[in-house]
């Protein structure tokens, strides 16, 4: 309604110059003025966008620092809650640190050459088509300033991608359906039992098409919630049953997609709880503005009779981020990241999916 | 060969006469199709493409609220108001078809290269006519069927612009899979046809038909860019073509190339042994030369407008045709950067990093060309210029933080967030788009002979100008929040809730910037009938267009075709009282050519 409200202003407004200036034009016209009507721009037209260059300038500077101030807290660039997503971050902020130089340098001279270098008539200019040398600085200059960057992308990336051995991860499977997760733990011989979609038998609760005789399965747990422990290395086998999917841990820094007929796979290290991530100063400030704009809305809920929200605390969570139809935007597992001992008291109650199968007679 | 140049002389005399149908509708005159796909591709579909962008706005900012606009637009697809997520996943998918395909690839280039090839090169018409009329009505027909599946009963296409298998071969996956995608993916295989008999046409002419003196190295820039254009979509398309086929092929025919292990809605499917990930390299193999089949003619219009309008030569003439080449070239060997985390090998990853920053080169050197071809000029704020400006601004914007997209390890992390559709609106959608209306407000008298008023156009520009960076900048730090795209309403995720008043102000810039376009809307219109009569070279260009005949007549011109001495750029050259020198004019005795 307020745009609505807002646009209609803002149609009056114009038009209400519009038709300014027409009776401006036509009294110009009565007092005998002449008036140029060639629609080609007089130095007039010059001088007055000139100045609004300048103007623009500013109000991209003014943009870029509201910008960083009211949404730069940057929750994908600070408190990375694993250990690749550190050198991720540093690697972002390098870069950011680049566009932010070149951004502000280049925009600058476009802008004030404009304003500078407005027409007036009967100017003539300098007729300057070449400088090889200048040319060759502009080549040069970004292929070095490039090398640099490419190279420590590339070595960030070999870093974040590489999977050895020597890690001795724990191996969890992230199974992905329209429109929710599992997870399969890969019970105490940490290796996952078989699994094909062909093989799902609802009958039997055998809803991730595990392989029943294959001896690996049988201490498999499979949960919606996703539980790890921290500083241990987890590596995720990604799979999907139906369309593509995208498992998304932002803060983690990870993403892999869930692509039918294969298994993808993304390793990293959790090294931050979830009750170490909730104390962090960045999300103490973010969880209190959420639930400040969570009461505000409570107010307008409980005038219309409706069920209020639930106070909000962190959790990590892994989305979807591949889209995947109807309520692809609902499709969510919460992460908990805790200690050992947490961790290895909530799976020991966890069903093993040997004992989760439906006996058929 | 007698016979050959008495053609040459009296062209228009011989031509057959023209009933109302050979005139205005099966017309085979290149500037008559020009229009054509100006009003079908850029004006027609960009409405549409624009209204779809607002409701999807609108979704964004007030999910909860009903609206009356929704329940009148959209109809049963808003019961009570209140937007079907289908239908919200059908807007986005036709968005960005329509916006991509038909406004940026057939309206932009279908509107400026039939125009301005032949007369820029001082050709009588394109070398062949009847196929450019062919590839006319091939767009036609395939606007007709993209717009008619909007219609269909469970809706249209909705599985993304980029139409991933399974989601889009399976009707059980989702309802726009149905008959909406099967009408999607005939359109498109007649737009690719289209699109190849035009780019062809573009490239012989090009080669065969430049007048006396047109040598490669005179030609203007925008020829230069329709040209290069023309050849990556002549590469690229057909791929497009082949992986629409397989997919025809899986939906209709039972086969498996994108399918395997399928199993949904309580039951297993047949299909064993394909791979979506097979069509991901298909379609980025053109999805990514596509976005330089965009963005390239509006350099080429950006270039020229720059030159005219600021009275200076264009900065580093022969740089600019090496990097437009280079990036054509690099445009080909990069589309893995849309892939990164599709499973794809991550060796496979860092090749695709490499060539994809390497492409930020050619880019840095057009941009600091077009910022030194400003310096020391003489800058006409005409409305053309305006928008060649602010086209180099959003490029720079847009372009850098393609760096950061294009980094394989930065990527993990934002990609398919709000951070891409900032990134890509930017440096391709708004940029081309800028590039356009530039072409527009500056081909319009020579397009229908009258100018277009340079006040509104003022209006329109600065909205227009504040509006995108209103929307997109912003946007950029939503998707660093990790907000994904393609979300229906973000209120099922409270960790987004601090986003919903920046989303609100997107909303707002969205809204005000599409309305504002009803502005040069009018003015385009009243302008064809009411604007004031342009005089022979209102810009005091030097390219041979402006030599053509005002009136619209077969042939382009009265007598000879001009004949051309000098490169297009001679814009205060010394020696000569004007501030231009057309490059029809001879040199003069001991004048350097450049």
């Amino acid at each position: 309604m307020i745009t609505l409200f807002i646009t209609l202003i803002l149609v009056f407004i114009s038009i209400a110059i519009w038709q300014m200036i027409k009776i401006f034009d036509l009294t110009r016209v009565l007092k005998g003025e002449k008036i140029d009507d060639s629609q080609i721009a007089n130095d007039k037209d010059n001088r007055i966008n000139a100045k609004l260059m300048l103007g623009f300038l500013a109000f991209i500077y003014a943009i870029t620092i509201i910008c960083f101030i009211k949404y730069g807290h940057f929750p994908l660039i600070t408190d990375a809650a694993s250990e690749h997503g550190v050198k991720i971050d540093t690697l972002m902020i390098s870069t950011f640190a680049l566009i932010f130089f070149v951004q502000t340098i280049t925009q600058f001279l476009l802008h004030y050459f404009a304003y500078t270098y407005r027409g007036k008539k009967g100017n003539k200019t300098l007729f300057y088509t070449d400088n090889h040398k200048l040319e060759l600085i502009w080549t040069l200059t970004p292929a070095v300033v490039l090398t640099g960057f490419i190279t420590y992308g590339l070595l960030t990336w070999a870093d974040v991608m590489n999977i050895s051995d020597d890690d001795d991860p724990m191996v969890v499977e992230l199974y992905a359906q329209q429109f929710n997760w599992k997870a399969r733990y890969a019970g105490n011989d940490n290796s996952l039992g078989k699994a094909n979609v062909r093989l799902i038998d609802m009958d039997r609760a055998n809803i991730l098409g595990i392989d029943e005789s294959d001896p690996n399965a049988s201490d498999d747990i499979i949960t919606t919630e996703l539980h790890l422990p921290v500083n241990k290395p987890v590596l995720f086998k990604m799979r999907s049953q139906d369309v593509l999917h995208s498992a998304y841990m932002p803060h983690f820094r990870a993403q892999m997609n869930c692509v039918p007929g294969m298994v993808t796979q993304f390793l990293l290290t959790p090294n931050m709880t979830t009750e170490e991530m909730r104390n962090t100063p960045n999300m103490i400030d973010k969880v209190l503005t959420i639930n400040q704009i969570r009461d505000e809305k409570n107010k307008k809920l409980i005038e219309k009779g409706e069920e209020p929200l639930d106070p909000y605390d962190f959790d990590y969570v892994l989305l979807c981020n591949k889209i995947c139809g109807k309520s692809h935007y609902n499709m969510q597992m919460k992460i908990i990241v805790e200690s050992q001992e947490d961790f290895d008291e909530w799976i020991s109650k966890q069903t093993i999916f040997k004992n989760s199968l439906i006996a058929q007679n | 060969m007698s016979e050959y140049i008495e053609f040459d002389k009296d062209h228009h005399e011989h031509h057959p006469k023209e009933t109302f149908i050979t005139k205005w509708i099966f017309s085979q005159d290149h500037k008559m199709i020009a229009k054509q796909y100006l009003f079908t591709g850029v004006i027609f579909m960009g409405i549409i493409g624009i209204l779809m962008s607002s409701l999807i706005r609108m979704q964004i900012a007030w999910p909860e609220e009903p609206s009356i606009i929704f329940e009148f637009l959209l109809g049963k697809w808003a019961p009570e108001g209140v937007m079907d997520a289908d239908i919200y996943l059908a807007l986005v998918t036709m968005h960005g078809t329509i916006m991509v395909f038909f406004v940026l690839t057939a309206g932009l280039s279908g509107t400026f290269s039939n125009l301005l090839i032949p007369l820029q090169l001082g050709a009588r018409d394109m070398a062949t006519g009847f196929l450019n009329m062919i590839a006319y009505w091939l767009f036609f027909l395939s606007t007709v069927l993209m717009v008619g599946s909007i219609f269909v009963e469970a809706g249209p296409a909705a599985a993304g612009w980029t139409i991933y298998p399974p989601l889009s071969a399976l009707e059980v996956a989702q309802p726009g899979s149905g008959l909406g995608m099967t009408l999607w993916l005939v359109s498109m295989a007649l737009f690719i046809a289209s699109s190849l008999l035009g780019s062809l046409n573009y490239i012989v002419t090009i080669i065969n038909l430049r007048t006396k003196g047109m040598s490669l190295t005179r030609m203007p820039l925008t020829i230069w860019a329709f040209f290069i254009t023309a050849i990556i979509g002549v590469i690229s398309f057909p791929v497009l073509l082949s992986a629409a086929l397989l997919l025809i092929m899986d939906r209709s025919f039972g086969t498996s190339f994108y399918l395997s292990d399928i199993f949904i809605q309580g039951e297993v499917l047949h299909y064993q042994g394909g791979s979506p990930i097979l069509f991901e390299h298909l379609f980025w193999f053109l999805g990514h030369p596509e976005v330089y089949i965009v963005l390239l003619p509006a350099l080429g219009i950006a270039s020229e407008v720059i030159a005219t309008h600021s009275r200076k030569p264009i900065f580093g003439y022969k740089a600019m045709i090496m990097s437009i080449i280079a990036i054509a070239f690099l445009s080909t060997i990069v589309w893995g950067h849309h892939m990164f985390v599709t499973g794809m090998n991550p060796f496979l990853g860092s090749v695709f990093t490499f060539t994809t920053l390497l492409i930020a080169i050619p880019s840095a050197v057009k941009a600091f060309n077009y910022i030194t071809t400003l310096w020391k000029a003489n800058i006409q704020f005409n409305p053309p210029m305006l928008f060649a400006i602010a086209f180099v601004s959003t490029f720079i914007t847009g372009g850098l933080t393609g760096l950061i997209l294009g980094d394989s390890a930065l990527d993990i992390n934002v990609h398919d967030t709000y951070f891409v559709v900032a990134h890509f609106h930017l440096v391709m959608g708004i940029s081309a788009l800028y590039g356009m209306l530039a072409g527009i407000y500056h081909w319009f008298p020579k397009l229908f002979g009258r100018m277009m008023n340079k006040n509104l156009g003022y209006i329109h520009f600065w909205v227009t100008a504040v509006c995108a960076y209103g929307v997109f900048f912003p946007m950029h730090f939503i998707g660093m929040a990790g907000l994904p795209r393609r979300y229906y309403t973000n209120s099922n995720f409270p960790l987004f809730d601090d986003l919903a008043d920046t989303n609100t102000i997107i909303t707002v810039f969205a809204i005000i910037g599409s309305l504002i376009q009803i502005v040069f809307l009018y003015n385009f219109i009243h302008s064809i009938f009411y604007g004031k009569k342009a005089s022979q070279n209102p810009w005091n260009s030097t390219t041979l267009e402006w030599t053509a005949s005002m009136k619209h007549i077969h042939g382009n011109w009265q007598g000879k075709i001009p004949e051309v001495y000098r490169w297009p750029y001679d814009y205060s050259k010394p020696g000569y009282k004007e501030d231009f020198v057309p490059q029809h004019i001879p040199l003069k005795k001991g004048e350097e050519e450049y």
